[in-house]
């Protein structure tokens, strides 16, 4: 074998274990559910084979599905946009912090030592009617009845802000991080306040990290089940309660499939936008 | 075959420089991969000879007292160990068992005879030999009864407890005269607004609804005027809960003050000293639950753990730490001081004063209700 085959082979043989990993685990059960999203599923019984479009007709033109898609689009957004606004500061204040840097990022990933399940979970102690709140609001006189404050989308975006904070804030921190300090006290020598220095070269050059942990908080934002399950009311569902619904309680994997797909494609789109703009590396550095 | 001589044949083979770096590699290779494959179909052909027998259930106390009164002492019985699992809820095990390969899972803990059905429908079912199973005389012929109407030739599941879905009520809001007054119907009373809870399964949702608009929840006739009882209690509730550690808590906390709640749950936290009131509605929803033997698994083995399982001592422990009343025929079986005290006991071993839900309808209409029911719970 000549040496500029081997060379060609080489990137794909140090590749293929991470390859089969993907098709094995990713694209094979993909396959899969694309496969199943055109199968119909039988009033009881086993579900039916073949080629049908009924499951994809009725998930894009079904007001329900929309509602519902538009809904947990807009959930996941107005998280994304608290959790920017959060963020930016904690991770100002520790990307310009000197000397405790490594105890602050600590305090930072705490919380993932900790469920998710849990986590949110916490906020019945903490809002519920005999929960820390309520009691230590009644104790000092400032309420006479507990205040009803759980069971609503409020609580819902609330639960999802704790859970998607620290990925906002350690992607505009590795941003900031890589901003050169010496360009600020250029801008403030040059006649710009500190205010102006920030909004006008550190807010700009930090966006690519803002970008990347936006698009991480909106995705798996938009992808979760759970903290509507626990922290919401009897109407509060996101899309993804309605795949596990599909699945689980009515023994659908037909429509669950179709479901799980469009959920997939939509959250899909925006990442494709996402990298036409601004590219994926950005993304990887706030993982790293 | 000895490898070890055939590693080391290799091996001199390879130092004297007969076999290359590359080729002595792949032998190796070869031989690991011989060896990895020929395992578990080894395993498999041992698997005539039963091993062990998995067995899925609701965890907790019940595990418990499965394991010290029927699966140690089977073990010891039979040299066959019994794999203990624990499942959150049935829909959610199905879909597990429906995914897997056949005799992965092998006895389940499930809930409604519409779960016989279920199982049945989707091929799932065996056929035990009750002569294998002599505790099976002293269960009630109610229950039984009832599975052998879907499968007339068989029964792939012996019957084991039973109990009921009834309104749960906190004292210190609602008297027991208000309940009995308002019966189902207190859970769309506006005056406990906020204050209302209820199990997110449309089948709950559906039976109390025909309640609320005094129906036959066999044979409801006006869908219409059931599904706005449920949007009725939708809008004035404060949360679904989804199960009964959430139905304790949000009782237990005072979240809320009504919901319909399941009669074993309520009774232990009754035990717990908490003052929360239980009450049948006529025509509140019975249950029982089976111990159902799932297809592809060794059923004479399994015959023989049921026997176990439902031997007097293993109910009657198994039935006090989960409050619900076991499926042995109290005329025929001394059940003991506690369980003639808990919900849904009957004396009479007849069942007559339970409904139960019609199999044939609930499974029929669970397509379009389930998913209306998805829908209505949002809004819609």
């Amino acid at each position: 074998m000549s040496v500029e085959a081997r060379e060609r082979r080489q990137p794909w043989i140090l590749l293929s274990p991470a390859l089969g990993a993907v098709t094995l685990l990713l694209l094979v059960p993909l396959a899969f559910i694309v496969v199943y999203s055109f199968w119909l599923r039988s009033a009881v019984g086993a579900d039916t084979p073949g080629f049908h479009l009924d499951n994809w007709q009725r998930a894009l033109t079904d007001p329900f599905f929309r509602y519902i898609l538009l809904n947990t689009l807009k959930i996941a957004a107005i998280t994304t946009v608290i959790c920017a606004l959060l963020g930016y500061p904690a991770a100002y204040f520790i990307a310009r912090s000197r000397g405790n840097k490594l105890i602050l990022l600590l305090l930072l990933m705490l919380p993932f030592w900790i469920s998710y399940i849990i986590r949110t979970m916490s906020w019945i102690n903490i809002l519920g009617s005999s929960g820390a709140l309520n009691t230590a609001l009644m104790s000092v006189g400032v309420i006479s009845e507990p205040i009803r404050m759980l069971y609503n989308e409020g609580t819902v975006i609330l639960g999802l802000v704790h859970f998607l904070l620290p990925f906002m804030v350690l992607n505009i921190y590795v941003s900031l991080e890589g901003i050169d300090t010496n360009l600020e006290d250029a801008a403030t020598s040059l006649g710009a306040t500190r205010w102006q220095a920030f909004l006008q070269v550190t807010l700009p050059l930090s966006l690519p990290g803002l970008a990347a942990g936006g698009l991480l908080c909106f995705v798996l934002g938009a992808g979760t089940y759970i903290t509507p399950l626990i922290l919401g009311g009897p109407r509060d569902a996101m899309f993804a309660n309605l795949v596990f619904e599909a699945i689980i309680t009515q023994l659908n994997w037909p429509m669950g499939s179709a479901l799980s797909l469009l959920l997939l494609m939509v959250l899909g789109v925006l990442v494709a936008i996402y990298n036409r703009y601004l590219g994926m590396s950005q993304l990887t550095k706030g993982l790293g | 075959m000895d490898n070890t001589k055939r590693y080391e044949r290799l091996l001199e083979r390879y130092r004297n420089g007969d076999l290359e770096r590359r080729s002595f590699l792949g032998l190796l290779g070869a031989a690991g991969l011989a060896y990895g494959v020929q395992t578990p179909f080894a395993r498999m052909a041992r698997a005539q000879d039963v091993t062990q027998v998995r067995f899925d259930g609701w965890g907790g106390v019940v595990s418990e007292a499965f394991r010290r009164h029927a699966f140690d002492p089977y073990t010891a019985a039979t040299g066959i160990d019994v794999v203990d699992g624990t499942f959150a809820g049935g829909d959610e095990y199905l879909a597990q068992v429906r995914s897997s390969r056949e005799g992965e899972y092998n006895i389940a803990h499930l809930s409604g005879v519409f779960d016989y059905a279920r199982y049945v429908n989707f091929g799932l079912d065996v056929e035990l030999n009750t002569d294998n199973i002599p505790n099976m005389e002293l269960v009630m012929d109610a229950l039984t009864a009832a599975y052998r109407r879907i499968t007339p030739d068989h029964l792939s599941a012996v019957p084991y407890n039973y109990g009921t879905t009834g309104l749960a009520y906190n004292r210190a809001h609602i008297s027991d005269e208000e309940i009995r007054e308002k019966g189902a119907a207190i859970l769309i009373d506006p005056a406990h607004e906020g204050r209302i809870g209820g199990w997110s399964d449309w089948r709950t949702r559906m039976w109390y609804a025909a309640l609320q608009t005094g129906q036959n929840p066999n044979d409801i006739e006006d869908m219409e005027a059931a599904w706005d009882a449920i949007r009725s209690h939708r809008d004035l509730a404060l949360k679904y809960w989804g199960s009964g550690a959430e139905l304790m808590s949000l009782l237990a906390e005072g979240e809320i003050h009504v919901t319909e709640g399941w009669s074993g749950r309520i009774a232990a936290l009754q035990e717990q000293g908490y003052d929360i009131g239980y009450y049948d509605p006529p025509n509140g929803f019975g249950w029982q639950e089976c111990l159902f033997v799932i297809k592809g698994s060794p059923v004479e083995a399994c015959e023989e753990l049921l026997n176990f399982m439902l031997a007097p001592e293993t109910s009657i422990a198994v039935a006090e730490g989960q409050n619900y009343p076991p499926a042995l025929d109290g005329t025929k079986v001394d059940l003991g001081e506690k369980i003639p005290t808990l919900p849904a006991y009957d004396p009479t071993g007849t069942l007559d004063a339970l409904t139960f839900a019609d199999p044939t309808y609930w499974n029929g209409n669970e397509a379009e209700w389930s998913e209306t029911f998805a829908r209505v719970q949002r809004g819609f």
